[in-house]
């Protein structure tokens, strides 16, 4: 225990809005009031989140020997915690679940000041933008196609192929559109990267406006996430008043400013042409390609759109090399992916690493197995459109084509963690019933199908076994007849749940 | 999101579709202001904007309807969002919709007689490795369950 009033002292505490959802305000207000009463000089400093969800909120003390941790801190532990004598978790980066990561993407998130320009620049912050301002727009692409890097968004397409169509385009005007609409159940990389390391994103923007002559981007945020608007527009903000931003970008003569856009609780505003649409203020409809974004896509200019982790990477890549990135993963995935372990699970949180790791080492060597202790029943990988997994496919590598050829997607990362309690049925019915919530309308396989396959997993429920037929008939519909993933990719999560558990739709084995 | 219903002055209308006009693309602004404001999108307001951005009534409405958050009337002083996705089923979230719904004897957007609370699903809060997720007005929380929302209800006053 530290002796003296005035020994200082610096406590580090997630503004994630993950731990301010389990506390992470009261425990603040505690730190403040109990430092005050005792009159000890206390830096409270609030970051991003390390990602270790399960033990927000997470509070660590740095007394002179590096970050010590405690969690998950309630206000009435803080006298302790002050004292010295709560119990610990050692030090931060020791932790298993951080200290095996490779964080490329978030290696700052938990660790700075999301809003402190200097900080930013103190850990490697600029670094890349400064290189690829020294860079003709040709090679910036290029080092992006190097990097191996993959849309984080779902699709996996290449980046620097994107960037090289919008670059290659005549246009007196282009943009960088980035897609922070992140409807996906199970998955939150995209928060916590715009809560705990803003400029990140900012710096990455920049980047791709170099690389293709964009000079205006936007920042589609939707609308239920207000702590990342809120942290974005700050941040935004200030990269402008430093000059990272604007008419004349860190004193190059070059140009590129940006502003946030706010979602209005559509899922479907996620697929890029839709978000498009609802950026120009229309609705939501998804647009026929062609003409692909690239070439006509925000107000009818060369767009680039991109999700946040694809744009966050970039200048990580630009930092330490293309190289240094592409010697990360497996096969055709490069570089690291952030896992995001979510749902039924003891370790829930964030898990930044190469691509490869099999899917039951994440469930249950990060995951920890259940949250209830249970066994595993399923893990649903990719959000709503994604395919169930069961205990019998974890060897499944992962990464895009290891999934594809598993009968799933990787989609966005996000891996959902059911115990046996689960009723896949339910999660079928759920799976139909979302998407006629959230159809855009504007094909009948999805718009009708979907309303028609709640229906019928209706009838299976009430022991008509022959419309199983039905429903594997329409799931085939929706597969070839819609003109984006809602419609055309709710068969996974429906199928693969049919097919992994025919007994619950009142069949006897498998039903291909 | 605890907004009082105010009538709606066109001035004050006009003032706000001003302020949002010269945006790129300024509708979802202008919307997203204008509910902040009155905590709907009034019916007046849809003339007005359509005079000002050159579209029809009908072409306004058609956006409003289209996107889930946009409301033509108001809700309860407080909105009670319950996550409804998968991450959240898989740590009980049918549960406590369920019984969250059953003792304010509400569906789903319903409001509860005094006005005071109105219950709307949600896809996501982006809590899904702290679930059930739940939001009382800005306020977000995580595993959450029935003391937990009634708590953070009552300190928002409904
Ligand atoms: C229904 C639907 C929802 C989508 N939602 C998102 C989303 O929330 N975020 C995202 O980045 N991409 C989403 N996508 C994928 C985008 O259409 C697009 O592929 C992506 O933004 C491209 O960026 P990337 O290449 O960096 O991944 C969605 C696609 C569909 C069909
Ligand atoms: S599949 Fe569904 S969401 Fe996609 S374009 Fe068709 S109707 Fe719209
Ligand atoms: S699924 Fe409920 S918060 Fe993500």
């Amino acid at each position: 225990m530290t002796e003296g009033k005035t020994a200082p002292m610096n406590i580090y505490l997630s503004c994630d809005s993950a731990a301010k959802s389990l506390g992470a305000e009261q425990v603040a207000k505690a730190i403040t009031q109990e430092a005050e009463a005792r009159g000890l000089s206390v830096d409270l400093i609030r970051t991003g989140s390390r990602g270790m969800v399960w033990l927000e909120p997470l509070v660590e003390i740095d007394r002179g020997a590096g970050r010590i941790a405690h969690g998950p801190v309630t206000p009435d532990m803080v006298p302790a915690l002050l004292d010295g004598s709560a119990e610990t978790l050692g030090p931060v980066d020791t932790i298993p679940f951080f200290a095996r990561q490779t964080r490329l993407t978030f290696a700052r998130c938990g660790i700075t000041d999301p809003l402190s320009l200097t900080d930013y620049e103190a850990h490697g912050g600029l670094t890349g933008l400064r290189r690829a301002l020294a860079m003709t727009a040709e090679q910036i692409v290029e080092e992006v196609r190097t990097s191996g890097l993959r849309g984080r968004g779902g699709a996996g397409f290449p980046t620097g192929i994107k960037w090289d169509t919008v670059r290659q385009a005549e246009a007196d005007r282009k943009y960088i559109v980035c897609n922070a609409d992140e409807g996906d159940s199970g998955t939150f990389a995209d928060r916590m990267l715009m809560e705990g390391d803003p400029f990140t994103l900012i710096e990455g923007m920049a980047i791709a406006g170099l690389g293709t002559g964009a000079t205006k981007g936007f920042v589609y945020i939707r609308s239920e996430y207000p702590d990342a608007i809120a942290t974005m527009e700050r941040a935004i903000r200030l990269a402008r008043e430093a000059g990272w931003l604007g008419l004349d970008i860190l004193g190059s003569g070059r140009t590129f400013d940006m502003e946030v856009r706010v979602g209005a609780g559509a899922y479907v505003c996620g697929e890029e042409t839709s978000l498009l649409n609802s950026l120009e203020g229309k609705r939501g409809v998804v647009r026929a390609k062609p003409p692909l974004p690239a070439l006509e896509g925000a107000f009818g200019r060369p767009t680039v759109v991109n999700n946040v982790i694809s744009l966050a990477t970039v200048p990580v890549i630009f930092e330490k090399g293309a190289q240094h990135y592409a010697d990360f993963g497996l096969g055709r995935s490069l570089g690291t992916i952030p896992l995001q372990i979510a749902g039924n699970v003891k370790h829930g949180g964030l898990f930044e690493t190469a691509f490869g790791m099999p899917l039951g080492d994440i469930v249950n060597d990060l995951g920890g197995g259940t949250a209830s202790g249970r066994p595993v029943k399923a893990v649903q990988v990719g959000g709503p459109l994604g395919a169930y997994f069961a205990p019998h496919q974890f060897d499944t590598p992962f990464g895009y084509e290891e999934f594809d050829g598993a009968g799933g997607l990787i989609g966005h990362a996000g891996l959902v963690v059911f115990d046996d309690t689960a009723d896949m049925r339910g999660m079928a019915r759920f799976a139909m019933e979302f998407c006629a919530v959230e159809s855009c309308g504007k094909c009948t396989p999805c718009r009708i199908g979907a309303v028609r396959g709640v229906e019928t997993i209706d009838r299976i429920a009430a022991g008509d076994t022959g419309a199983v037929e039905i429903l594997t008939d329409l799931c085939e519909t929706m597969k070839d007849g819609s003109l984006c993933a809602l419609g055309g990719f709710t068969p996974y999560p429906v199928m693969s749940a049919l097919r992994l558990f025919p007994e619950e739709f009142g069949m006897k084995e498998a039903a291909e | 999101m605890s907004h009082q219903a105010t009538t709606a002055e066109p001035g004050e209308i006009r003032a706000i579709i001003e302020a949002e006009r010269h945006r790129e693309g300024p509708l979802l602004p202008i919307l997203h202001a204008l509910q902040s404001r009155f905590g709907h999108i009034p019916e007046a307001a849809l003339p007005l904007i359509a005079d000002a951005l050159r579209l029809t009534k009908a072409e306004v409405h058609g956006v409003v309807s289209f996107y889930h958050d946009f409301r033509e009337a108001p809700a309860g002083r407080l909105t009670l969002k319950l996550c409804r996705a998968e991450a959240c089923q898989a740590t009980g979230a049918n549960a406590l919709a369920a019984s969250v719904l059953d003792r304010f004897g509400l569906d789903w957007h319903g409001t509860t007689p005094d006005g005071a609370v109105t219950v709307e699903p949600v896809y996501c809060l982006g809590l899904c490795a702290c679930g059930p997720a739940a939001m009382v007005g800005e306020r977000l929380i995580g595993r959450a369950d029935a003391a937990r929302i009634d708590a953070a209800l009552a300190e928002a006053g409904a």
